[in-house]
């Protein structure tokens, strides 16, 4: 079990807190006219990686806010979070 | 006949304190402060338990929580008995009763001692091999092997005892108080952070503690009182928590561990009532400090596994804590010098000491030259070929080790002994840290895994660090805990000290014999009887990976997880497969460190609390109702109202009639209430439900459907238009928390410029439905104020009123098809909104209904249920529902996905009603739905959702989904049964009153 730095609420336990997939995939503003495939991209296809990713929590048992996490999915340790819109750090 | 093998007191026994207890029927004493090791020792007894395979006879080995074999089964008592339990660690009580655990059907008869004798036949991967076909008859084997297995018993009776959970945080964490730690932990709180230390033994000082010898001196005193002075002064400290009796099971990612803390086991039974027997604590620490110490090593050589065999330090240990001698006729053997610290420990509590074997060779250090002097008799480069003895050993034969150390020359000499002492050097406890994540490296001097890596805020210090002697240890452990602190000075700094300890060791991981290695039982994992033998035979069939010969040799795999023989595993391993031991990697310790008892896993969460549940604020009048409950979500729902001994199907029947005859009263505070507010909330409505909401009404409701992105139906319920831009959502019961989760998600992440706001508002109200014909009298006595016209108030409408002073929201919708009300009031006047009903309904012999009568009062109306009609592979095109999903709008959630290639597929299972041939016949939902029996195999059309028997309708109806069901209406179906087929008609799923007439009945 970790501990999340929510940046509105500052650290706590991960029992607190819901995963919510990989971040930083935009619904398409315009749906209708995407092909299948291009739906099916948007809608199905996400990463699983072994290492650094990108990933979207929500601070489900405090202030219900959603943030994104880098986090190294080998050993959990979370790199950074940053609020919904800002940029993903860089390095 | 109990022989007394107690030797000078010990300061650690209460000899004023005598305590009797029962061992395997019979009486014991022992004294206040003995484990039921030491005491049943004390009693010249070492036979405690049987093998696990093959049932040999098993003694003490050790003196603590790594022990293999002596572990017992406490209390008879059915509710309180308890399995494998260690008797190393378990403390004497008045009353103590304890048995053997791995014996049937004596300790000293053992009918699976034939599987000794088999032994041949009985090698690694002989269970895989042999019991796994005919598969059939397992269940014969399993009868044998289980009961001669005897794996300990399971409590019959629900615990009577009191357990919990306790979170704790602290800055530093300190696991185990021997020296080391007791060193850190005055370090870590003299400078100001907030300390906690730890320990699973019921005493502070590790082994130190008890080490009374000159060889050992810090600043020219005994290291045990050096260190006694040191114990007193850090439980003075204010910041320091000092836990005894407490053992870590677990050690996550992020300094988060779990420890038991025992705080009654060792009490006599009658002054344990009302407390707390053992404790959880969640530990989130900012720094950990690992002292867990280091564990002796066993030798591996012939029969090494006779009672009277014990580790060498825990002859120390029983001499010097316990005060209790092994055997009269002692024998030590050893590769390296720590036996010499038990031989000189014997020698002064006046223990006759046989011989000392060494494997070394060319030794000398002050601790042998001391043994030697008091002509005690050393076999220098000696080794143990066999021993004998079978309840206990009795002699053993030595004989000289070649140079390699891989053959035994010379002539073979006999020694009689009753306890034999063994001492292979010593492993640290890094069990903890890998658990966490640690990475460990080989030091090859020595042949130990050492703490390489820390994956968090971490340290390992002391012998578990691999400082093994108390130079290394006073130098080295205040070195690390400055850098790891932060901190420029310890109390530690220049000490004096004085250790005759030498550190040569000669590592021979499977000792040789003068018989071929067949014809041995050279023991590597003593709990699941794991021999060198069997190692060595996985090598042969081809396993290669250490975790796959661990599964098949079964080494450590007992509750010990090999505490003692797991390096010995690797070593042989190594040897025979000629790979470095470094580079084979360790097998993976697993939580728990040592094994847990399910009450303290569960802590208070028992009984009404194991799960808990919500009430609304009406649950009191379903209770004097004598209402049955489901539960639905965490909510318990009142199901059905059985009357005078009706059986469900009854009571369903009865209410189900009486709201369409007369009057049906509901609550249905349980549906998720959302309130939702903002000058964007239309366009938000409008997003998110299939249909279009911006043109609704303030004081109109209008149902909604809801979508997953991915088109399926995903919640439902009536929403209404409070104001310009206040809308109430009503969700599902079970959807209620989920809904307000992935709508947040939206406004947040995907749609930030809509002004809108989302409160929960479930839990604020309590809400009434009264629903049929003469619903509309009751409500008008209930709230004389308003004018419930149907032209003031027609269906699908709100209005904001009061009862007398309390406001209220009423709306006219309905889920039953029936002219109906729901009446939402602030939640604490639930209960006599309710009762007010009740008695203006009286004269309409207003019945109160459940969950159960609503789902078939729905059902005859063709209503769906999302989660019972519907699951998660269901469109709204696919439940018929086609009227609900606007073409005009450009986009909701959910949209672009109907028409994917596959969601338009015409042969998708589709929501279709289904009536049976004989009206009678109630169908079974779940049950498969064919239309050939006849061609094979039987293709599965679909599954019937929602059956009842309809008391309105008089006949049975159903809701099922078929593989292009819309397209089957009238068409002949079958539901095969396991002793019949019934034969059903594919029906509209509206069954009663399609045109709506009831609603302004
Ligand atoms: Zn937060």
């Amino acid at each position: 079990m970790f501990v999340i730095n929510c940046p509105y609420c500052g650290e706590r336990e991960q029992s607190e807190f819901k995963a919510g997939g990989e971040a930083h995939i935009v619904r398409p503003k315009q749906p209708t006219e995407l092909s299948d495939d291009q739906w099916a991209e948007y809608l199905f296809m996400r990463k699983n990686i072994k290492g650094v990713q990108f990933e979207r929590w929500v601070h489900t048992h405090g202030c219900r806010k959603w943030f994104n996490v880098v986090r190294d999915t080998s050993n959990d340790l979370i790199k950074a979070v940053y609020k919904m819109g800002e940029k993903p750090p860089t390095k | 006949m109990t022989k007394n093998l107690r030797v000078k007191t010990s300061k650690f026994i209460d000899e004023t304190y005598k305590i009797s207890f029962k061992f395997n029927g019979t009486t014991y004493y022992g004294y206040k402060g003995d484990t039921l090791a030491s005491a049943l020792l004390a009693s010249g007894l070492h036979l405690v338990g049987r093998s696990f395979k093959y049932h040999r006879p098993r003694g003490i080995m050790t003196a603590g929580s790594e022990e293999p074999n002596a572990i017992v089964q406490l209390h008879k008592n059915t509710s309180r008995t308890e399995p494998n339990v260690r008797a190393t660690e378990i403390e004497i009580y008045e009353g103590l009763e304890a048995s053997s655990q791995n014996c049937w059907p004596s300790v000293n008869f053992d009918i699976g001692g034939i599987n000794n004798f088999l032994s041949p036949i009985l090698p690694a991967g002989f269970y895989y091999k042999t019991f796994m076909w005919p598969a059939s008859f397992w269940e014969k084997y399993e009868y044998f092997i289980r009961k001669s297995a005897g794996l300990g018993k399971s409590p019959t009776e629900p615990d009577p005892d009191i357990y919990e959970h306790k979170y704790i945080h602290c800055d530093v964490l300190i696991i185990g108080a021997g020296i080391s730690g007791i060193i850190a932990a005055k370090t870590a709180a003299k400078n100001g952070y907030k300390t906690l230390l730890v320990d699973e033994k019921p005493y502070l000082g590790g082994s130190t503690i008890y080490q009374n010898s000159d060889h050992f001196k810090i600043n020219n005193q005994i290291s045990s009182s050096w260190l006694e002075k040191e114990i007193n002064e850090i439980k003075k400290i204010e910041n320091l928590k000092i836990k005894t009796r407490t053992s870590v099971a677990a050690y996550h990612g992020y300094n988060f561990l779990l420890a038991r803390e025992n705080l009654t086991d060792h009490l006599p039974l009658g002054q344990r009532k009302d407390k707390t027997r053992q404790r959880l604590l969640k530990i989130r620490a900012k720094k950990v400090i690992s002292a867990t110490g280091s564990l002796e090593r066993p030798l591996i050589f012939n029969n090494n596994d006779r009672p009277g065999i014990l580790l060498s330090s825990a002859v120390e240990k029983y001499a010097n804590f316990y005060g209790v001698a092994c055997g009269e006729k002692n024998v030590l053997f050893t590769n390296n010098d720590s036996a010499y610290e038990t031989a000189i420990s014997l020698y002064q509590k006046g223990i006759n000491i046989e011989a000392v074997i060494d494997n070394r060779e060319e030794i000398d250090s002050k601790l042998i030259k001391e043994i030697e002097k008091n002509n005690i008799k050393v076999y220098k480069g000696y080794t143990v070929v066999d021993t004998s003895g079978y309840k206990r050993i009795n002699k053993i034969s030595i004989m000289q080790l070649s140079k390699d150390g891989q053959k035994v020359t010379g002539s073979k000499i006999s020694i009689n002994c009753d306890c034999l002492g063994i001492s292979g050097g010593w492993t640290p406890a890094v069990h903890l840290f890998t658990q966490s994540g640690g990475k460990l490296k080989f030091r090859d001097e020595d042949q130990v895994f050492i703490p390489n890596i820390y994956p968090s805020d971490q340290i390992s210090i002391g012998s578990c660090n691999g400082d093994f002697t108390l130079n290394e240890i006073l130098s080295n452990v205040p070195k690390n805990l400055k850098e790891f602190l932060n901190i420029k000075k310890t109390d530690y700094e220049n000490l004096e000290v004085n250790s005759s300890f030498n550190k040569s060791k000669r590592n021979i991981w499977l000792l040789p014999s003068d018989k071929i290695i067949g014809k041995t039982k050279p023991f590597v994992d003593y709990q699941n009887d794991a021999t060198a033998k069997d190692i060595k035979l996985a090598l042969r069939e081809g396993f290669r990976s250490i975790e796959h010969v661990k599964r098949y040799t079964t080494t450590g795999m007992g509750t010990d997880q090999g505490k003692l023989g797991n390096m010995h595993a690797l070593g042989i391993i190594s040897e025979t497969a000629g790979s470095k031991m470094g580079e084979l990697g360790t097998t993976t310790f697993r939580p728990p460190y040592t094994p847990l008892t399910f009450g303290t896993i569960v802590g208070r969460n028992v009984g009404e609390y194991f799960d808990i549940f919500r009430k609304t604020p009406i649950h009191e009048c379903h209770l004097k109702n004598k209402a049955e409950f489901e539960n639905v979500g965490q909510w318990k729902r009142a199901w059905y109202y059985p009357q005078n001994g009706e059986s469900m199907h009854d009571a369903v029947q009865r209410e189900s009639k009486a709201a369409r005859d007369s009057a049906g009263i509901l609550d249905a505070s349980t549906l998720g209430k959302i309130d939702i507010q903002g000058t964007d909330a239309s366009e938000f409505l409008n997003r998110v439900y299939t249909n279009a909401w911006s043109k609704l009404a303030i004081g109109k409701c209008r149902y909604g459907l809801m979508l997953n992105e991915d088109g399926m139906v995903y919640d439902d319920g009536v929403t209404t238009r409070l104001g310009e831009n206040h809308y109430i959502m009503t969700t599902t019961t079970g959807g209620a928390a989920t809904v307000l989760g992935k709508l947040e998600d939206y406004l947040q992440t995907e749609w930030p410029e809509l002004d809108v706001y989302l409160t929960s508002v479930t839990d604020h109200y309590a809400t009434v439905s009264v629903c049929g014909p003469n619903s509309k009298k009751i409500v008008s006595q209930v709230i004389p104020d308003l004018d419930f016209s149907d032209e003031n108030f027609p269906h699908m409408s709100f209005k904001n009123t009061k009862i007398g002073k309390i406001k209220c929201r009423v709306m006219r919708i309905s889920f039953t098809g029936e002219h109906s009300y729901e009446i939402n009031v602030q939640a604490n006047y639930g209960k006599s909104l309710w009762e007010k009903c009740m008695e203006a309904g009286k004269q309409f012999n207003i019945t109160p209904y459940g969950t159960e009568t609503m789902h078939l009062l729905r059902a005859e109306k063709g209503f769906i249920i999302v989660g019972q009609d519907t699951d998660a592979t269901m469109t709204p095109i696919d439940l018929q529902m086609d009227w609900i999903v606007s073409k005009k709008k450009y986009d909701f959630i959910g949209k672009r996905s109907l028409y994917r290639s596959d969601t338009i597929r015409e042969d998708r299972k589709q929501l279709v009603g289904l009536l049976t041939e004989n009206p009678d016949e109630v169908l079974e939902e779940g049950a498969q739905i064919v239309a050939d029996m006849n061609k094979l195999p039987i293709e599965m059309l679909g599954h019937v959702t929602s059956s009842y028997y309809s008391p309105n309708l008089k006949k049975s109806i159903a809701l099922g989904v078929v593989r292009g069901g819309k397209n089957m209406m009238g068409q002949k179906l079958i539901i095969p049964m396991e002793d019949k087929q019934i034969n059903v008609t594919v029906a509209d799923p509206v069954f009663l009153d399609k045109e709506n007439k009831r609603l302004n009945a």
